[in-house]
């Protein structure tokens, strides 16, 4: 953290704050994939996040960003329904998610990562995809219990697509590895791969890049580039790697305890002094 | 009227064993993280070296108590040590098989030394019977002498977690292992010594158990145990005042189910009630309710 | 040829090993070189195979811990042994075999039902709760099968709860349990479940539905974050355990002449369970074997008889902290280092929480 805050630090010119609160005009092709508005939920009286304003197009790559404990995870598990919202809502490819729960959520095409990863580790690589692809396979109980003719179908179709997922991080030749038993970076990766098998629209990565080198680093950027030109869908990325979001986001959400204080490309955020105030704190008067 | 209240009070009395034997249910769950299937044994281990204190050797009750707390909390100590503290870091249900086995193992235990025949417990409680309502209702000494002690003990029980030493670090134990640790707490020895609470807890309400219900055999533990373990999670498991209500709760509910509604019905109407509650409230009456994080 | 998967080798070998069991006994039977004792023990062995395999189901695959089993393997045996006599009594079904499988098939329905039930508020929690919870149920079926009493007349079935005056043959007799029953059961029809159990299992594990149940067991919110319905899938696992538990209830009922509720207690949901436990859980292979050995374990000890249940619980609990213990289990796990389907291992403490 204190790296990637050094490295943030030289990025930072100071020029004053330019426009403030909107992500500039852009084509977005069309429906937003996602719309939060004045998103907000509280825990006890405490507010985690208070309105929570954000539109995402089309084949976009956003990040949010913001120190340690400013609720950007909150914000996803509002986004994906693990939480419910006591305020706002979120629509995702226009339909609105009032009173749904995480699965139906997941099938109008929201797929996330989690910051601490969690595998079905004890599976192999390509039954975690397997596992991502559930609602693309169209057999029924009786039909695995029976092998009718349909379960051999399918199992070939899921196995094939698994692996071409796969093969998007040369991953292919690991798929009988346990997925527990993967190095960190490719358990990271493989998240993803699950994530993005169920199909989504906008996939939501909880800090993609943490504990890989910047070799992997880059290597993952190029990737995530790769992922929205080949699927065409929206991505948003918690990151604390600076160089990360600088380099891929397109629009750039700052959140500090639990409120959105900036958004903007990169060159607005990088030097939007609020932003800066909060991950250096105020300098001293006189 | 009045054959109501002698169903009350008897399921108060019966309740007030079962919340001295959820205790220890409750402070070792609390601690260890382990269903302990081996406590309903230890108090019929408790009620075993009793009678024979009293039989045998013909010492005053209340010496034949502090004996069989003196062997039941070396016995709990020597499980605790032998067969659970290597499997602090097993998978739960590892644990809880070694426990059921521990519980095997003590009855058959049992069944060599004193053999299948029931034996009658004479009772321990000195104190004389209560006439009320000119003698429409009758208090026993057993159930005077059980309600007072479990008083004495949720009291005793709830200064102990809350001023000593000892207790405190009981309770960052239960709270998390690991930071206990680094704060300098035995954690080995504080769940020793939770087990020694538990076990001792247990010789008492084996003796009064078998006190009010007079057959003593070595399978006597193991329905108690059952209802208290059933009385524990119902209050909350790993709260101490939780087991208590739970325990009281379960007994009332128990007598009061076979007196109105059906003999044969009553342990059904127990877990009944169980399971209401636990759907409406996930993690019994004072369960603290545990959230994951994302 | 195509080269075979490493789960399709070992599935073949569970099969293998059942139905080489099966021939051996087959054979000895029929050279008379087994021992009485050990006769009447075959089909025992057999249903708690498929008790252990069932449960292993639910304990294993699924991950939710069950101590009521009995239970619907009471259920399972009560209705098949009232579904008998009604069958014989209604239809003059004479055939036995016919009237075994439709048996059969009555008790996992009954079954099924019950785990509909039981499942609709139990696997809203989680965890201990969970456990508690199916132990009451157990204990809640047994005490409800003690207050009975069923009749067969014809064709009319008489049911009545607490009162034991009913007209006809009685079947069931409230806390004497099932009486009169007659013994249809037959060990290749025990075999014959065993490998339908094995078959429902097996292919249920290695299909959409069996991998969604054991992703719910690894990482309950990445499950739900993929779109696996949890509430469908576990009840699907445990249903379909209920279903088989009480196919082998029927089939083990049918084996007595007089079968009581107390044979369905606690301690024999424990039994089971300790199977599972034993030979490893999510390890159906084990399962069998573990069920196996241990039902002819006590019969083998019946030498040092008082101290046969003794020596059970030590052995019980020494195996426990032979495979658990770091030390050991380490030394174990450089000589025989394989995967195989387990529960998850305890969560990652303090993780990078936000």
């Amino acid at each position: 953290m204190t790296q990637s805050v050094k490295r943030y630090n030289q990025n930072i010119r100071m020029v004053p704050a330019p426009s403030h609160g909107i992500i500039p005009e852009r084509d977005l092709n069309a429906a937003p994939v996602l719309e939060a508005r004045h998103l907000g939920i509280e825990f006890g009286g405490l507010k985690a996040v208070e309105d929570f304003n954000l539109i995402i197009g089309k084949t976009e790559i956003a990040g949010l960003i913001g120190p340690n404990g400013a609720g950007k995870t909150t914000v996803f598990n509002l986004l994906t329904k693990v939480y419910q919202p006591t305020m706002g809502t979120v629509m995702i490819n226009g339909h609105d998610t009032a009173g749904m729960n995480t699965v139906q959520a997941n099938k109008l095409g929201i797929a996330r990562t989690f910051q601490n990863i969690r595998l079905f580790g004890n599976m192999s690589v390509e039954e975690n995809v397997r596992i991502g692809l559930h609602n693309q396979i169209k057999y029924g109980m009786f039909t695995g219990i029976l092998r009718l003719p349909n379960y051999w179908k399918e199992e070939k179709r899921q196995h094939e697509r698994a692996l071409e997922l796969l093969s998007i991080f040369d991953m292919q030749d690991m798929a009988s590895v346990q997925a527990g038993s993967l190095p960190y970076g490719a358990q990271r990766r493989l998240e993803i791969v699950r994530a993005l098998a169920t199909n989504p629209s906008l996939l939501l990565l909880d800090e993609p890049a943490a504990g890989m080198n910047p070799h992997e680093t880059e290597e993952l950027m190029a990737n995530i580039m790769k992922i929205r030109d080949q699927f065409q869908i929206a991505i948003l990325l918690i990151e604390h790697d600076m160089n990360l979001v600088m380099g891929i986001c397109e629009g750039i959400c700052v959140l500090n305890y639990g409120r959105i204080i900036a958004k903007g490309t990169a060159d607005e955020i990088q030097s939007n002094p609020t932003v800066i105030e909060a991950y250096l704190g105020k300098k001293k008067e006189g | 009227m009045t054959l109501f209240l002698s169903y009350l009070i008897n399921g108060i009395s019966l309740g007030s064993v079962y919340a001295i034997i959820a205790l220890g249910y409750t402070m070792v769950y609390g601690i260890a993280k382990m269903l302990n299937f081996a406590h309903g044994d230890v108090i019929m281990v408790g009620a075993y070296i009793s009678f024979c204190a009293m039989q045998y050797l013909g010492l005053p009750a209340i010496v034949c108590i502090l004996m069989s707390m003196a062997v039941c909390t070396i016995l709990g100590i020597l499980i605790e040590g032998l067969a659970y503290k290597p499997l602090r870091q097993a998978p739960s249900l590892a644990v809880l098989i070694t426990a059921i086995g521990v519980s095997y193992f003590l009855q058959n235990m049992a069944l060599l030394i004193w053999g299948s025949n029931p034996k009658s417990f004479a009772s321990v409680v000195r104190v004389g019977s209560l006439s009320l309502f000119q003698g429409k209702l009758l208090i026993s000494g057993e159930t005077i002498v059980t309600v007072l002690a479990n008083i004495v003990i949720m009291i005793a029980l709830t200064l102990f977690t809350g001023k000593t030493k000892v207790g405190k670090a009981m309770r960052a134990v239960s709270e998390d292992k690991g930071a206990a640790e680094l704060m300098g707490i035995n954690v080995n020895a504080t769940i020793s010594m939770t087990f020694a609470i538990g076990s001792a807890l247990a010789a008492i309400a084996g003796v009064l158990l078998c006190s009010a219900y007079p057959t003593l055999q070595p399978t006597t533990g193991s329905m108690p145990g059952i209802k208290a373990f059933t009385a524990a999670v119902f209050g909350g498991i790993g709260s101490i005042p939780g087991a208590m209500i739970g325990g009281i709760l379960l007994g009332v509910i128990e007598i009061l189910g076979k007196a109105y509604i059906s003999t044969e019905l009553g342990d059904a109407f127990v877990f009944a009630v169980l399971i209401v509650v636990l759907l409406v409230k996930p993690t019994g009456l004072l369960g603290k309710k545990v959230h994951e994080k994302v | 040829m195509k080269k075979l998967s490493k789960s399709t080798v070992s599935n073949i070998i569970t099969y293998g090993i059942v139905i080489i069991a099966f021939i051996i006994c087959q054979a000895m039977l029929s050279a008379g070189a087994m021992t009485r004792s050990l006769r009447g023990q075959l089909i025992p062995i057999c249903v708690y195979i498929v008790m252990a395999v069932s449960l292993n189901l639910t304990v294993g695959v699924s991950g939710e811990l069950s101590l009521g089993h009995a239970g619907f393997m009471s259920v399972g045996a009560f209705s098949g042994i009232v579904a008998s006599a009604w069958l014989a009594s209604a239809f003059h079904l004479e055939n036995t075999v016919v009237r075994l499988i439709l048996s059969m098939i009555i008790g996992g329905i009954f079954a099924g039902f019950a785990g509909v039930i039981i499942g609709i508020p139990v696997l809203r929690l989680q965890g201990d709760y969970l456990a508690i919870v199916t132990l009451a149920f157990g204990e809640i079926i047994r005490n409800v099968l003690n207050c009975l009493y069923i009749s067969v007349d014809g064709r009319a079935l008489h049911i009545a709860f607490s009162n034991p005056n009913i007209p006809g043959t009685v079947i069931l007799n409230g806390p004497a349990g099932a009486v009169g029953v007659s013994k249809i059961a037959t060990f290749p029809m025990a075999f014959a479940l065993i490998l339908f159990t094995l078959m429902v299992v097996l292919n249920l594990i290695h299909s959409r539905s069996g991998r969604a149940i054991m992703a719910i067991r690894d990482s309950r919110i990445a499950a739900e974050s993929v779109g696996i319905n949890i509430t469908k899938y576990k009840m699907m696992a445990f249903v379909t355990s209920a279903v088989l538990a009480g196919m082998a209830g029927s089939l083990y009922g049918l084996n007595y002449s007089t079968v009581t509720a107390s044979k369905f207690k606690f301690d024999t949901s424990i039994l089971v369970l300790v199977f599972v436990v034993l030979g490893g859980i999510g390890n159906i292979r084990g399962s069998i074997i573990a069920a196996a050995l241990l039902t002819v374990l006590p019969e083998l000890l019946r030498a040092f008889s008082d101290y046969r249940m003794l020596i059970y619980a030590i052995v019980l609990i020494l195996v426990m902290l032979a495979t658990n213990s770091p030390v050991i289990r380490s030394m174990f796990d450089r000589m025989t280092y394989r995967r195989r389907p387990g529960l998850p291992e305890e969560k990652q403490k303090g993780g990078a929480a936000e």
